[in-house]
């Protein structure tokens, strides 16, 4: 039986494993652009990334001060129990969080610009629902920063632009980007659906393991070819030159109609946050990103 | 590429010596400032009322910091810089009116902010974006925070640090800019890249 109580406790325990920890496959990631950059600025960028990452981890502290606006992805199980009130225990828990982690509040009414200061606020934190047969619930925590969250584009290109537009698309955006996602960065670029879904599974592609290929060989084929592309600018490191601008890019894409094209490009910083776990009937916790002990 | 040392109060003479590409490390009193205490700032300079401190020879932090209390103390928990284009708006007037000597913050800025720190005497100081822990390891001291009505982030936070840095020059005083550099160097080879893609 799972409670309330319960799923509040271990989403805090994932907020705080997020903000401080990178996954695997981001540290690797990091570490291996840290080695084969070629300027000497970029080097420095990295090393301090790198120290600044070991660093939050030893002391459990925020790599970043921008703990960002919280998201989360749920995979409820039609069987879950308590179901209904799962909303009101991540609340609960984005609010404690905030205090005892502690994260930045970060939640501003955009009319008024009050700060609610517990991170809380109409539609945040933001919940993704999936709803999936049976039992077991899988819960992403994904903290999102600002800075790289402000340069996000939505292209609605012609259907005659097709992929070729999409590379253009992608690629223009990435060096209007410049210095200001804080790369090195991960791309997710969605195309299809409409505006608003390009832009959901470009965000949610944000989320997938970098050192996961996609199980998609099209679409493996375009996001190595892309992310060559993009470690070509030269932008790199913090946009101080480089040769690692990119860490990855992910791809995903919906059908869509005859008469649109949306291309959805959503940017993720170096600090590339996320936890996942999934929480079992009898209440075991199963941490999927990260080592619990 | 050299690295240097710089105590605050910072002489105009002392950042006049430094080069982009140069590798800066300050001790001594900085203070964090976003969009509302710039703004705040320069309204108060314009109507001849007295801000906080003296920031002639500081350091500027473009940051919105966590910060917790403990024991009555004001504790830096998390403190990397912010993007720095969105004080574009203001950090001429800003550099001109109270002489802050180094801006520190990510991102670069703009013609106007170059050109003002040639003028002045100043530095851009590019901060890895992000590296939170590493600032704070930093700060020695939280000395006092002002203007804290504006929230935890846009309040100014006067530190007392010792040894912030890594910074990577990246404006100097004789009108060099760095990421305008790189900007530059990226869009020459633009094309190369779309032949690459056939787009």
């Amino acid at each position: 039986m799972v409670d309330e109580k319960a799923i509040e406790d271990f989403t805090v325990k994932l907020l705080q494993l997020a903000v401080t920890e990178l996954p695997k496959d981001v540290k690797a990631a990091l570490q291996r652009a840290y080695c084969e950059e070629k300027s000497d600025a970029g080097k420095t960028q990295l090393k301090a990334i790198l120290d600044n990452v070991n660093l939050a981890e030893k002391t459990r502290t925020p790599m970043c001060q921008d703990t960002g606006v919280i998201i989360f992805y749920v995979k409820a199980g039609t069987q879950v129990e308590n179901l209904g009130k799962i909303e009101n225990a991540l609340h609960r828990a984005t609010i404690r969080a905030t205090r005892e982690v502690p994260l930045r509040p970060n939640a501003v009414n955009p009319l008024t610009q009050k700060n609610s200061g517990d991170n809380t606020g109409r539609f945040l934190p933001f919940i993704n629902w999936e709803v999936t047969s049976g039992d077991t619930l899988e819960l992403t925590v994904f903290p999102k920063g600002g800075g790289s969250e402000n340069v996000c584009a939505l292209g609605m290109l012609r259907p005659g632009d097709g992929v070729k537009g999409l590379k253009k698309f992608v690629v223009d955006t990435l060096i209007k980007s410049g210095a200001k996602p804080c790369p090195p960065n991960i791309l997710g670029v969605a195309v299809g659906g409409g505006a608003d879904i390009a832009m959901k599974l470009a965000k949610k592609a944000l989320l997938k393991p970098l050192d996961a290929p996609n199980p998609d060989p099209e679409l493996e084929k375009l996001e190595r070819e892309l992310f060559e592309a993009a470690n070509m600018t030269g932008i790199g490191p913090m946009g101080l030159g480089g040769t690692s601008t990119v860490l990855g890019v992910n791809i995903d894409y919906a059908h869509r109609h005859p008469a649109s094209y949306p291309v959805a490009v959503a940017f993720q910083c170096w600090a590339a946050r996320r936890a996942s776990a999934r929480i079992h009937k009898d209440g075991k916790v199963e941490y999927l990103t990260h080592k619990v002990v | 590429m050299t690295v240097y040392k710089l105590r605050t109060p910072i002489s105009e003479e002392d950042v006049r010596k430094l080069k982009v590409n140069d590798t800066i490390y300050v001790t001594g009193t900085i203070f964090t400032a976003r969009d509302e205490a710039h703004h705040r700032a320069l309204e108060f300079y314009k109507e001849g009322k007295d801000i906080p401190l003296d920031l002639q020879g500081l350091a500027v932090f473009h940051c919105g910091p966590i910060v917790k209390k403990k024991d009555e103390k004001w504790i830096i928990v998390a403190a990397g810089p912010t993007t720095s284009t969105r004080m574009d708006l203001f950090e001429d007037e800003f550099i001109k009116n109270f002489k802050v000597r180094v801006v520190i913050g990510k991102g670069g800025m703009g013609k106007k902010t170059t050109d003002a720190m040639k003028k002045y005497g100043a530095v851009y100081g590019a901060f890895t974006g992000g590296a939170a822990v590493l600032a704070a390891k930093a700060v020695k001291n939280v000395k006092s925070v002002e203007w804290h009505d504006l929230g935890m982030p846009e309040a100014m936070w006067v530190l007392n640090v010792e040894d912030f840095g890594p910074l990577t020059v990246a404006i100097d005083t004789y009108g060099n800019n760095l990421f305008e550099d790189v900007q530059k160097s990226v869009e020459e080879i633009r094309q190369k890249i779309y032949e690459k893609l056939s787009v």
